[in-house]
């Protein structure tokens, strides 16, 4: 246990700042209580839809260096088999005093309400609500996260059903993402977790086609910790929630700076990858090390220091 | 013949050579070099506009692929011919770490395929090479001549008793853990068999490396497809929410000792 990591989050306590973003080992109870054993401060679980997902056929992820692009598309099996899963992984976390976010996503606004109703039985320390996944335009249409109202929309079919907190998450590629996080807020959003992947391709020239089975995908790690960088400061001056800052995050020092942005937490994902689930209390020992180094006192003494 | 990077990405190589191993199986012999990998290790194939499945490494030097034709990417690989290409990822995961002298190998069906380049790495290191080959039949076998000529010794059980010792391979197995008192164990196989098999190890204090297959998405650890089933790790004896692609294929058991 540090000290110095130690955060309250929408009055939730974390031992330190470091969420497990969704759809990284977040699909059943064993792999969360691992990521938490791992030294995740949070676990995101997958995001779960209304009905069983598969998801797109391989290839659905390269990873090079620290970058990673994925079309996994959104493999779940439905809340109704995910509830008996989260309330087996709310159990488990709970013994390791480790809170569980659960993430949600649907086709209409009206049904993120119906999952948000159903998910919230396994009683989540919180709901994240993906409006912004890349990877699923040919199957649920373009992500609610493009506009103002179709992101406040679902925030308010979602608020309405669940009274725990809930956190939507927003995407990077769009020309006026304070505004929209303005209007989810006003409608009720307790947080703003940012970023989700940003849409990319590869391309295999001896191939001659992408390699992507999607096509298209979702970029991830170093390659958009710039692009999240700038969304988290952004989001930071015009909101006052607190913002779960993700995307490239992979060293104490990356960690630093997006907390430097404007995060109460940091969201952790691509950088498994390189490091496995022990990344998280890598990332942990980082980050205070270099807190001690730098004289600071606590997380919120770092946070929006660079804005 | 260049030795390749992948750097993780997918790289085109060219099929140079194939070798028919039985009725259904190939190995193919690929243009270029992945002297990196580790045996146990797997790729990643792909052929574009049919799928990605894993492969066990047949071979580094050069990079080969033992494929037997059960289904829609293995039938197409297995049927390549020289020229033709096929994409690879990886080396991924975590490979056999020999141990000790005397290694006992055993292979179950399509699990012989990693086992030709464990054997010649630790004839190399100068160490005694024993395997136990197990197949439906004789004609499921695969890679018992190839060990043979290495310098190791085979045996082989088949289910219906058309070749050598008739019933599972790990019968076979645990007489000659009896017999041989090798140093570890090392095997590749359906899950079924490496469950038998930690089991037969475990009661002999004997180390075991037991390659789990799991079903491969990302093949990189994020997407969790891959986990071995939290009633299997307790079986046999590993930690829950272990992950096939991440920190296996090859896991590793002390026996004890
Ligand atoms: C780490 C790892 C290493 C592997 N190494 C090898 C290897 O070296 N050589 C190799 O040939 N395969 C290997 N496999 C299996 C391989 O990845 C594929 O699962 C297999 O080739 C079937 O894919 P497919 O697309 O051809 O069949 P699919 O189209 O997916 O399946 C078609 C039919 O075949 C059946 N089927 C699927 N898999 C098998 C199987 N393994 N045995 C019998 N029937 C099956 C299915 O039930 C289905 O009915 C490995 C798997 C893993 C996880
Ligand atoms: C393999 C993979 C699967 C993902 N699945 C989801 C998902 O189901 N829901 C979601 O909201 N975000 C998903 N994401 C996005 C991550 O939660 C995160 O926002 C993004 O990857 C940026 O963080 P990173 O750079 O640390 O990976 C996924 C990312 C990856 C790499
Ligand atoms: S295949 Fe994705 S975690 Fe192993």
């Amino acid at each position: 246990m540090d000290e110095l990591l130690e955060t309250t989050f929408l009055g939730i306590g974390l031992k330190n700042p470091l969420v497990v973003a969704s759809g990284v080992l977040g699909t059943s109870a064993s792999l969360m209580e691992r990521a938490a054993r791992e030294g995740a401060g949070a676990v995101t679980s997958k995001s779960t839809g209304s009905e069983a997902w598969a998801g797109h056929a391989n290839p659905v992820t390269l990873a090079w260096g620290n970058s990673v692009i994925n079309a996994i598309g959104l493999t779940n099996p439905g809340c109704q088999e995910e509830l008996p899963i989260l309330v087996e992984t709310k159990r488990r976390l709970n013994a390791l005093e480790v809170p569980l976010f659960a993430s949600i996503f649907a086709s209409t606004a009206m049904e993120f309400g119906e999952v948000a109703r159903v998910i919230a039985q396994a009683e989540p320390d919180l709901i994240e609500v993906n409006i912004s996944c890349p990877n699923v335009a040919s199957d649920f249409g373009e992500p609610f996260s493009a506009n103002c109202a179709s992101a406040a929309a679902v925030t308010r079919s979602v608020r309405s059903a669940v009274s725990i907190p809930i956190s939507i998450k927003l995407a990077p590629n769009v020309p006026n993402l304070a505004q929209i996080a303005q209007a989810v807020v006003a409608e009720g959003a307790d947080a703003i977790t940012a970023i989700n992947t940003v849409p990319a391709m590869l391309i295999d020239a001896y191939a001659s086609r992408p390699v992507l089975k999607n096509k298209t995908g979702g970029l991830s790690g170093a390659a958009i910790k710039p692009i999240a960088l700038r969304a988290v400061w952004e989001l930071a001056q015009a909101i006052s929630v607190p913002i779960i800052g993700t995307g490239g995050v992979a060293s104490g020092l990356d960690a630093a700076e997006m907390i430097m942005a404007g995060a109460s937490l940091v969201g952790v994902g691509s950088a498994v990858v390189n490091g496995g689930p022990a990344v998280f209390r890598q990332i942990a020992q980082e980050l205070s090390e270099f807190m001690q180094q730098e004289g600071y006192q606590s997380l919120e003494e770092m946070r929006g220091k660079a804005l | 013949m260049e030795d390749r990077d992948l750097g993780g990405l997918m790289q085109a190589f060219e099929v140079a050579n194939v070798i028919t191993e039985n009725s259904s199986t190939r190995t193919l012999l690929l243009k270029g070099r992945l002297e990196s990998a580790q045996p146990g290790q797997f790729v990643m194939v792909w052929l574009p506009e049919v799928g990605e499945k894993p492969y066990s490494i047949a071979s580094a030097v050069p990079l080969a692929l033992t494929v037997s034709s059960v289904g829609t990417v293995s039938g197409k690989l297995a049927h390549l011919q020289p020229g033709e290409r096929v994409w690879i990822r990886g080396p991924l995961g975590k490979g056999f770490r020999l141990m000790g002298e005397k290694h006992l190998l055993v292979g179950g069906g399509y699990g012989a395929a990693p086992l030709a380049f464990l054997a010649k790495s630790a004839l190399k290191q100068g160490g005694q090479v024993k395997v136990c080959l197990g197949a439906k039949s004789e004609a499921d076998l695969l890679m018992e001549r190839r060990l043979v000529d290495m310098g190791s010794q085979v045996w082989v059980a088949t289910e219906d008793g058309s070749k050598g010792f008739q019933g599972l391979v790990t019968s076979l197995t645990e007489q000659m853990i009896l017999e041989e008192r090798p140093d570890c164990v090392y095997a590749c196989g359906p899950t079924g068999m490496l469950v038998a098999l930690a089991e037969v190890c475990k009661r002999y204090q004997l180390p075991a490396q037991l390659s789990f297959e799991g079903i491969m998405r990302c093949g990189v650890g994020l997407c969790g497809s891959c986990e071995l089933l939290e009633e299997i790790c307790k079986q046999v004896g590993l930690p829950s929410g272990w992950l096939a692609c991440h920190d296996g294929p090859v896991a590793r058991f002390d026996g004890g000792r």
